[in-house]
């Protein structure tokens, strides 16, 4: 015959226990992943990551055509100059500046000992390097393009 | 009476290795990491020749590629290109149709066209890169790199 599981047996009445309610200064808000820089760089070189291979799967493609003809390379390239792919390779570039520095920003984390503790410093540093790049190599290229 | 010998193990035993040989997921690891680092290195180099020097965006013809492609240098250069940044990319996309796709069918299938198309471009790529002529008989003279007149 099973047995009722009671306690010790002596008392089956439920015992109610006072928990404290936790104090709101002790719920470890700041430590919470999401939300915060470590998700958004998290989102972001997701993001970028798929963008930056499917826009290599079409460049292999497209520098592939090379090999079968000088016309029908120059005629697929010539579709990368237009204005409106002009401002998709600055969007490229973005991507692929952002993946490349927020990769290394990973490595250090992974890496560095005190990497983890710097992680959101160093969220900043990417965005501010990534800034500088951008800022340098927007109007050059919007040049190419448009003939500046 | 029958008696069957079990074996317990006791609860203060250590962790003892259940899986042998490669942990493919962590050189799978690793390979990022270290990949990526070369590629920040390539892709720099690639897109201030491509699009900052010269003329940019502009530039880039037939006879550029031509160019480029005749210099055993730039053949090297493309060919640790496609092979680092294509793994990368492929092993990226592998962890996150891991993430989002839970039908182990679909994730096969996934799975096996992203194997495919690796393999298929990794191939036409480096078959690109080393078979290349950057003066093909017959062609358009105004088309080819200006070096072509000269063999």
């Amino acid at each position: 015959m099973p047995a009722k599981a009671t306690g010790a047996g002596v008392d089956s009445s439920p015992a109610t226990i006072d928990v404290p309610r936790p104090r709101r200064s002790v719920i470890p808000g700041g430590t919470l992943y999401r939300g915060n820089e470590g998700m958004w760089s998290w989102v972001l070189h997701r993001i970028t990551g798929v963008a930056i291979y499917f826009f290599l799967l079409v460049h292999i493609l497209d520098t592939a055509l090379v090999r079968v003809s000088p016309e029908a390379y120059n005629v697929v390239i010539g579709a990368y100059k237009t204005p409106i792919m002009g401002l998709g390779e600055l969007a490229l570039v973005g991507a692929i500046g952002f993946h490349a520095l927020n990769g290394l920003r990973i490595i250090l984390v992974d890496f560095w000992g005190v990497g983890t503790r710097h992680q959101k410093t160093m969220f900043y540093v990417v965005l501010g390097v990534w800034l500088v790049l951008m800022i340098g190599f927007t109007p050059r290229h919007l040049m190419h393009v448009f003939g500046g | 009476m029958t008696t069957t010998d079990v074996t317990i193990d006791s609860p203060r035993s250590p962790h003892a290795r259940t899986r042998r040989g490669i942990n493919l997921e962590k050189w799978g690891w690793l390979y990022m990491r270290i990949s990526g680092v070369f590629l920040v290195a390539l892709i720099f180099g690639h897109l201030l020749v491509n699009l900052v020097l010269g003329e940019g965006v502009s530039q880039i013809d037939f006879g550029f590629v031509a160019g480029k492609l005749a210099d055993p240098f730039w053949q090297w250069y493309d060919f640790f290109l496609l092979w680092l940044a294509l793994i990368h990319g492929a092993n990226g996309m592998r962890t996150i149709i891991n993430d989002y796709v839970a039908k182990p069918q679909v994730r096969r299938i996934l799975h096996g066209a992203l194997l495919a198309s690796t393999g298929v471009l990794l191939a036409l790529g480096t078959l690109v890169i080393f078979t290349f002529d950057p003066c093909p008989a017959g062609a358009d003279p105004a088309l080819i790199a200006s070096f072509c007149g000269d063999l």
